[in-house]
Formats: structure tokens, C-alpha cells, sequence
């Protein structure tokens, strides 16, 4: 086991420097840059322009530029942003709790309910509820997000006036029940295509455990329906969804552009976005750092989960 | 209305509200609105507001390089030294009053100047504002070691002496009459803040800045929102808000949506989209108001191209758009056709200009008596030159995309063709345009800085970055009449005087055509009907520029 992890944290480094390579080449190379901003303020001048590119550094080589970014980041300066002069794990930290609040709700509610909605399908696979739940899932994963937040604010804010039309919390309130409020829409929004997208790996998972010998060896012994589903059905069926949820890690702290956008909620997907559009590299390169980071944990996490409940699999 | 008076009727109310307790305060908090300082106690601020911008106010340190909404910031929590009114009048902030030659703050050959500060002013967090504050944030500006916003204006001025507190002089190294405008906009910060920086440009103002504004900074969540609070002591009438909110919302739509749920009690930058402006109109509880702004609209040509040599051609291209259809069907009527660059509630403007009219046949017969003639696949020809050039514009802006079809089957009809070829912002506004690399562009631009009606950086002929200049004539404009005319203009105090050299610049471009005008853009702003203050000022860029006015009622 140590063996196998020594190997993948080496793979995983060398997988980092590649992607922190050409995510910084993409982004320098790409026209434009931090200052095309100011190119239409009135009075500025290409000198003014060249001037500051000089005084930021803007004005080196990339790959000088990209040593440089790289040195400090091994001895753990991630750098300050050009928008607001703050160090970015400042600025990344400042939207984790927003983003985490949202992603985890969100996250809990498509779990839990996917899960449930998916084995049930399974076992009562062809019925009334299998139908309506395809469909549900079908129409979920094809209607847009966006689409989908406006009319929900539309019918329960501007309609009914029951939730507020965005925001995370209302300024100086901030309480528990303020915050329930505001995070009811955007997360059963966000929670509707990940409800479909489990219920239909669970559903898929489960029809495969359920055809196995062994539930039917464990029906032959003349267990409960119940016993057989809560031990041995239920529990095989989620090995695979180790795997999706791996998978779903680097989500939850990506955030969620869209939903964040149309209900204002000022998460890591928000932060992306904007930093893209400033050409913020610093904080840009941070995020893509962290989520590479993310990805690679969340995929070793679900090896070594996998590995660790399901004896057939070892680590080597 | 002096200011001395102002500070005692404020001090004795302010002691008569203590004695009478805080029950007495709440009675007299109706009478708190408006700007009459006797019954404007600074303490009587009350309420809220939520005031949205489409993009995130980030750089807190007014003198570094920022966008507008971080001025919607500056305004509330900075102070000028005095500013423009919506007529184009100077205003005092800071100063006490606005130095002119008719006072005696300006000498007669423009190049000694001499300013009165207010007395009894303070920062934020306490420190008494002197004129040292004023010449250390002039200074800073052309130091070599910060990243100056701006240094056009301020790198002729030169041995900035404080007399007093209250008092400093500097001489220019020539006659710049622009430079009121540019110190309306340069926002003073705190000296003693940078005592001791290591580093100029990472100082406590960019994260949580101390001003003499009329709100004091109190928290920012990052991506969301920025929390103000009223400065109690401000000098000047007002706040009237207790608290000030700036969110930022990314999307229109759901800024408009936001408006009309209640969240937003004041929409800013980018404002109501004008397809939403029939509806915002019927909104119960909301004024809504059509505002024109100094940005003006135009098809820009690049006139070191050999199409765009021949007056005759500029003419005809002009004669063959159709404005009137453009602003009604794609921009909903919301801006206004104009003739010039130069804002139609300013001063300076130009009101007898030639009108614009839409004229096909007029078009081909001026083609064709300046010697243009059809080749075999329809396009005009003259010595050699083909009337074919690309346009450019901001791909994904969807109005001008469809202004740029339209005006190309216009320009069909006349024998010219016009190929679109539209780029994202960044390279589109990157060297392309300031390196004159394109045809012909669709651009939005304001030419002014405030409301002085100097152009030189977009119109002087050394202007050009093609041509060798270090400016914004991207149009790489040449023509002699209009460089000494614009030397003349900025080298004149006297304003009349000066009205009649930019009248006559207006109507020499008119004429002469290097960008062919098309409207002057107007926004859709929005409010409450219980908030008073917001005023549309074309001579600023952001709506809080008297953000001490507004109050709730």
C-alpha cells in the first residue's frame, strides 16, 4: 500500500507540472491580458499601458514569468491577484464557504435522494414509478439550469414572494433561517441534474447487483426481502458509486457557474469566471492548481475507499 | 452658503441632539432630507440601500488602474477636490472653492495655480486632512515606483508647495486647461497611510480604504457585496443613509429581476436592458428613467486605409446608413442620433451641425460623380481601389452584430462591400485597435475626461500609435485645422472662448467624417420611488457621484 501511494504521489506531481505548464501558457499566450481593460478608459495612453505592464512584470518572457510563478509556488506563495491586491489563497478562501454551503447542500440532497430514487427504480423496475422517474430524469438533464433558476424565481419570487429572488444571505440579517431561505432554490436547483444523473448510476448499479447469484442465493437461504436489500444488494450497488462520488469531489468545490450566476451567489464557479475575464492569472492558475489537486485526491480517495471495502480489489 | 456656516449650524445641532437624547433624535429624523444643512444633521443617517453593478468593484486605491464600478466605490468613500454638476459646473468638495482665472486661482497665462482646501476636515479614522494630503496624492501619481491610473496633466505640474494646511500652489510646465477636469476626478487619499510602505501599490487602501468620503468602508464580501457606513463627521450635507450596499449581480437579466423582486433598490452599470424598458416602465413602486451618457457610437475608419482617402466615399458611407432604423428596431429608441462626439448636454456642444440623412440614391450619385464606377461583380473601383474593407467589432455583442448586417446590405446597395470580421474583447481592444491594425470598427467611445471638452488624445494627429504617437487616435485621424484647433482649446481658461473653438472642431469632423457618428447611448436607470438623490450626470462616469444626497423617504 505505501509502495502504491509513494507511485502515485510521484505520477501525480509530474501530472501537476504538466497541467500547471499548459494552463499558464494557454492563459499568457491567449491575446489580450490583464490590461486590455483599461485600453478604453478615457485618457489612458499605450505608454500609461506599457508602463504598468513593466512595473507588474507583464512585460517578460512567459517562460521567465512562468519560473518565476512556479518557484514561488513551491515554497507556498500562490501569488497576489491583480484585481484586488489580495494573496490568492485569500481570495480562494473567501469564496470556500460560500461555495461549500451551496455544493454540499446540493450534493447532500442528489445523494441521498438519487440513491433512494435509483435502487427503488430498480427494484420495482418497469412500474409506475421506474416510468415516471426515467422520464423525470430525462427532462431534469435536458433542461437548462438557467432556465430552470429564472422560472423558479420568477414563480416563487416575483409570483408568490414565498424565497428571496438570489443572494446568499440579506445584509444585516444573516441569521440560520435567513440563510435556509435564500439556499432553498439554488440548491434544489442544482440538486434537480444531479438527482437524475444518481438515480440513473444507482438504478443501473442495482439491476446489475440484483442479478447476481449471490442475492439470489441469499433469497434461496430464506432471508428477508429487507436483510437482502439493506446487506447485500444495497451495499454492492454502492461500490461504483464510490467512484462517481471521487468523481463529484473537485465539483463541490468548483462550484456551480450557472446556478451561482442566476441567483448571485458568490461561489468559486463566480470566481473562475470573473478571473478569466480579468485575466487574472495569478488567482486563475491558483484555482486550476487546486482543482487539479482536487481531482487527483478525489480519485486516490476513491481507489483506496473502493479497495478498502471491496476485498476483490487490492492496491499493487 | 458658505461652509463655515454650514460646520456651525451642524456642531450646535449635533450638541442640541445630545442634550435632548436619543428620543428626541428619532422625532426629528423625517426632517433629515435634502440638502439644507440647517435641518441636515450628519448623525440623523437612516436606512439602506442596495445599489447593484454588473461587474465587481475590486481596486480600492482610487489612484491605481481601476474600472468604473470601483469608482462607484470612490465616490462614496473618497472625496475630490471638487467635481462637476449635471450642467457642467464645478462644484467644491475638498477644495473651498474651485480655482478659476476669474478668482484669482488661475493666473492669466494659465500656468500658476493656487487652491484653498475647506478647514476642520478628517479621514476616516481621525487624522486631520491637510494640503499635504493633496500634494503627496498629485505626487503619487507620477511616481515612478507605483502603477499610476493616470499621469497625462499631472506630469506638468510642477514644484506642488504647501503653504499652509489649507493652502498649496503649483506652476504647469505649460498651459493645460484640461487640468480642472482631470483634478475633478482624482480622488485624494490619506499620506500618513503610506508612511513607511515598503511597496506604494500594496498599502491598507486596497483592502480596506480610509477616505473623507461621505461612507466609511466597513467590510467587502468578495464576490458578492461591499458594505459602507455613513461618516458621521463628513463635512459636506449628508450622508442620509445609514447603510450603503454595492452588490454585484453578473447577469442583466437577473439584475432586472432582482429590481423587480426588491432586492435592488438602485440598478447601476450596465442598468435595464432597453428591451426591458417598455416593461420597467410599468413597474408599481419604480422610477424609471432614460438617461444619455458621453459614450457615443460610431463607425470608426482607419484612415491610412486607401478606400477611406476620398472625402466623397466617407460622405457616401454616411449617406447609406440608416440610422433611424438601427435605433428604433435593434436599440429599442432608448439613444439619440447625434453628429458629433461630443455629448449633447454638454457645454460645448454643437447644435447646428448638419443633419444626417439616409439617402441611397444620394449616396451612388456622390459615387459616382467622384469617379467611382461599378466593376463587373458590382463593387466600385477607382485607381485601382477596390470599395471592399472588413468591419470589426466585439463578437458576442449581439446589437451591433446585427447593425453591422444591416448596414452592410446598405452599403451592398450602393456598390460597396463590407466584409464583418469580429474578434472577443480582449484581442479586439488589444493591439488591433490601438495599433490601428483594423478597417473600419463599431465602437463606443467617450472622448472626454469629465466634462472639459478636450479630445487631443483621440483626435491630435500625433496622437496615433499607428503613426508613431503614443495616444488614442486609433482612427489615426490627421488634419492641421483640427490639431490647432485642439492646441488652442486647451491652452484657454475662458470657457465662452473656448465653446467657440470646439463648435468649430465639431463642425470641421462633421464635414471631414474619419468616424461616421451614429447615436449618443442612453441608459435605462431604475430606482425605488422611496429613494431620493440618484441624478443622471453625463460629466461623470458612475451614478454615486452624489451619493451624500441620497436618502430613503
Amino acid at each position: 500500500m505505501a509502495r502504491y501511494l509513494l507511485s502515485r504521489l510521484g505520477q501525480s506531481l509530474i501530472l501537476l507540472l504538466i497541467v500547471s505548464f499548459i494552463g499558464f501558457a494557454v492563459l499568457t499566450l491567449a491575446p489580450g491580458g490583464p490590461l486590455s481593460q483599461f485600453a478604453l478608459s478615457p485618457g489612458m495612453t499605450q505608454e500609461q499601458i506599457d508602463k504598468i505592464a513593466s512595473q507588474m512584470g507583464l512585460d517578460r518572457p512567459v517562460v521567465v514569468q512562468y519560473f518565476d510563478w512556479l518557484s514561488h509556488l513551491v515554497i507556498g506563495d500562490w501569488g497576489t491577484s491583480y484585481r484586488d491586491g489580495q494573496s490568492v489563497l485569500h481570495v480562494i478562501g473567501s469564496h470556500l464557504f460560500a461555495t461549500l454551503l451551496l455544493m454540499g447542500t446540493a450534493t447532500v440532497i442528489s445523494v441521498t435522494l438519487g440513491s433512494s430514487i435509483g435502487i427503488y427504480s430498480a427494484l420495482r423496475r418497469g412500474g409506475a414509478f421506474d416510468y415516471t422517474m426515467t422520464v423525470f430524469a430525462m427532462v431534469a438533464l435536458s433542461i437548462p439550469t438557467f432556465w430552470f433558476g429564472l422560472i423558479a424565481i420568477y414563480i416563487f419570487s416575483l409570483n408568490l414572494g414565498w424565497l428571496p429572488a438570489g443572494n446568499m444571505y440579506t445584509v444585516g440579517d444573516g441569521s440560520v433561517l435567513d440563510y435556509v431561505r435564500h439556499l432553498i432554490m439554488p440548491a434544489t436547483v442544482l440538486a434537480l441534474v444531479d438527482v437524475a444523473i444518481w438515480s440513473r448510476y444507482m438504478r443501473t448499479s442495482t439491476l446489475n447487483v440484483v442479478n447476481q447469484d449471490f442475492v439470489r442465493t441469499a433469497k434461496a437461504k430464506g432471508l428477508t426481502g429487507r436483510r437482502v436489500l439493506l446487506k447485500h444488494i444495497v451495499g454492492n450497488s454502492l461500490v461504483p458509486m464510490i467512484t462517481l462520488a471521487g468523481l463529484q469531489l473537485p465539483m463541490v468545490l468548483g462550484g456551480a457557474l450557472v446556478t451561482e450566476t442566476v441567483f448571485t451567489w458568490p461561489g468559486m464557479g463566480r470566481l473562475f469566471l470573473d478571473s478569466l475575464g480579468y485575466s487574472d492569472y495569478p488567482v486563475v492558475m491558483g484555482l486550476l492548481m487546486a482543482s487539479a489537486v482536487l481531482v487527483l485526491v478525489g480519485n486516490l480517495l476513491a481507489d483506496i475507499t473502493v479497495a478498502l471495502i471491496d476485498p476483490r480489489i487490492r492496491l499493487d | 452658503m458658505t461652509d463655515e456656516k454650514k460646520n456651525s449650524a451642524h456642531l450646535s445641532r449635533r450638541q442640541a441632539l445630545m442634550m435632548m437624547g436619543a428620543a428626541g433624535a428619532a422625532l426629528m429624523t423625517p426632517m433629515a432630507i435634502g440638502r439644507d444643512k440647517a435641518f441636515a444633521a450628519n448623525a440623523d443617517a437612516t436606512g439602506q440601500l442596495v445599489l447593484a453593478f454588473s461587474q465587481e468593484p475590486t481596486v480600492f486605491n482610487p489612484l491605481m488602474p481601476h474600472i468604473e464600478v470601483d469608482e462607484g466605490v470612490y465616490y462614496a468613500v473618497y472625496d475630490t477636490l471638487f467635481d462637476f454638476d449635471p450642467d457642467g459646473e464645478f462644484f467644491p468638495i475638498l477644495a473651498a472653492e474651485v480655482p478659476t482665472v476669474a478668482n484669482g486661482g488661475i493666473s492669466a497665462d494659465g500656468l500658476s495655480w493656487k487652491l484653498k482646501l475647506k478647514e476642520g476636515v478628517t479621514w476616516h479614522d481621525g487624522t486631520p486632512f491637510t494640503a499635504e494630503d493633496v500634494k503627496f496624492s498629485l505626487e503619487l501619481t507620477v511616481d515612478p515606483d507605483f502603477r499610476s491610473f493616470r499621469s497625462t496633466g499631472y506630469k506638468l505640474m510642477q514644484d506642488i508647495t504647501v503653504v499652509s494646511d489649507t493652502e498649496l500652489t503649483w506652476t504647469m510646465s505649460e498651459p493645460f486647461a484640461p487640468m480642472a477636469a482631470i483634478l475633478a476626478s482624482t480622488y485624494i487619499v490619506p499620506k500618513h497611510v503610506f508612511d513607511g510602505a515598503a511597496d506604494k501599490n500594496a498599502t491598507i487602501l486596497n483592502t480596506a480604504p480610509i477616505g473623507t468620503g461621505p461612507f466609511k468602508f466597513k467590510n467587502r464580501m468578495a464576490g458578492d457585496h461591499i458594505e459602507l457606513e455613513a461618516n458621521a463627521d463628513y463635512h459636506m450635507d449628508g450622508p442620509f443613509l445609514k447603510t450603503l450596499i454595492i452588490k454585484y449581480v453578473p447577469d442583466l437579466n437577473v439584475m432586472y429581476t432582482q429590481f423587480k423582486s426588491g432586492d435592488i433598490d438602485v440598478i447601476g452599470l450596465q442598468y435595464i436592458t432597453p428591451d426591458h424598458l417598455a416593461e420597467a416602465e410599468t413597474l408599481d413602486g419604480k422610477v424609471v428613467k432614460v438617461a444619455g451618457t458621453a459614450t457615443f457610437e460610431s463607425i470608426g475608419l482607419n484612415m491610412t486605409r486607401p478606400q477611406f482617402q476620398d472625402k466623397a466615399v466617407r460622405q457616401a458611407l454616411y449617406l447609406a446608413i440608416d440610422k433611424t432604423s438601427i435605433i428604433d428596431a435593434l436599440y429599442y429608441g432608448v439613444p439619440t442620433p447625434t453628429e458629433t462626439y461630443m455629448p449633447q448636454q454638454s457645454f460645448y456642444y454643437n447644435d447646428s451641425l448638419p443633419k444626417h440623412e439616409f439617402s441611397i440614391d444620394k449616396a451612388n450619385a456622390m459615387l459616382d460623380e467622384a469617379g467611382w464606377e461599378k466593376g463587373s461583380d458590382g463593387i466600385r473601383v477607382k485607381d485601382g481601389v477596390r470599395l471592399s474593407f472588413s468591419n470589426s467589432t466585439t463578437a458576442g455583442n449581439h446589437l451591433r452584430e446585427q447593425a453591422q448586417q444591416f448596414i452592410q446590405q446598405t452599403f451592398a446597395m450602393i456598390g460597396v462591400e463590407m466584409t464583418i470580421k469580429n474578434f472577443p474583447p480582449a484581442v479586439m481592444w488589444g493591439d488591433y485597435w490601438m495599433n490601428s491594425e483594423f478597417d473600419s470598427v463599431v465602437v463606443g467611445l467617450n472622448t472626454l475626461a469629465g466634462a472639459d471638452p478636450d479630445t487631443s488624445d483621440y483626435f491630435m494627429s500625433t496622437m496615433s500609435p499607428a503613426l508613431g504617437g503614443s495616444g488614442q487616435n486609433t482612427f489615426a485621424y490627421q488634419n492641421p485645422k483640427v490639431d490647432e484647433l485642439l492646441t488652442k482649446g486647451a491652452q484657454n481658461f475662458v470657457p465662452e472662448e473656448r465653446k467657440a473653438i470646439y463648435q468649430e472642431m465639431q463642425a470641421v469632423m462633421r464635414e471631414d467624417l474619419p468616424f461616421l457618428p451614429m447615436f449618443q447611448y442612453a441608459v435605462v436607470k431604475g430606482w425605488k420611488d422611496d429613494v431620493t438623490g440618484p441624478t443622471p450626470n453625463v460629466n461623470n462616469r458612475i451614478d454615486t457621484w452624489n451619493v451624500r444626497d441620497w436618502a430613503r423617504t
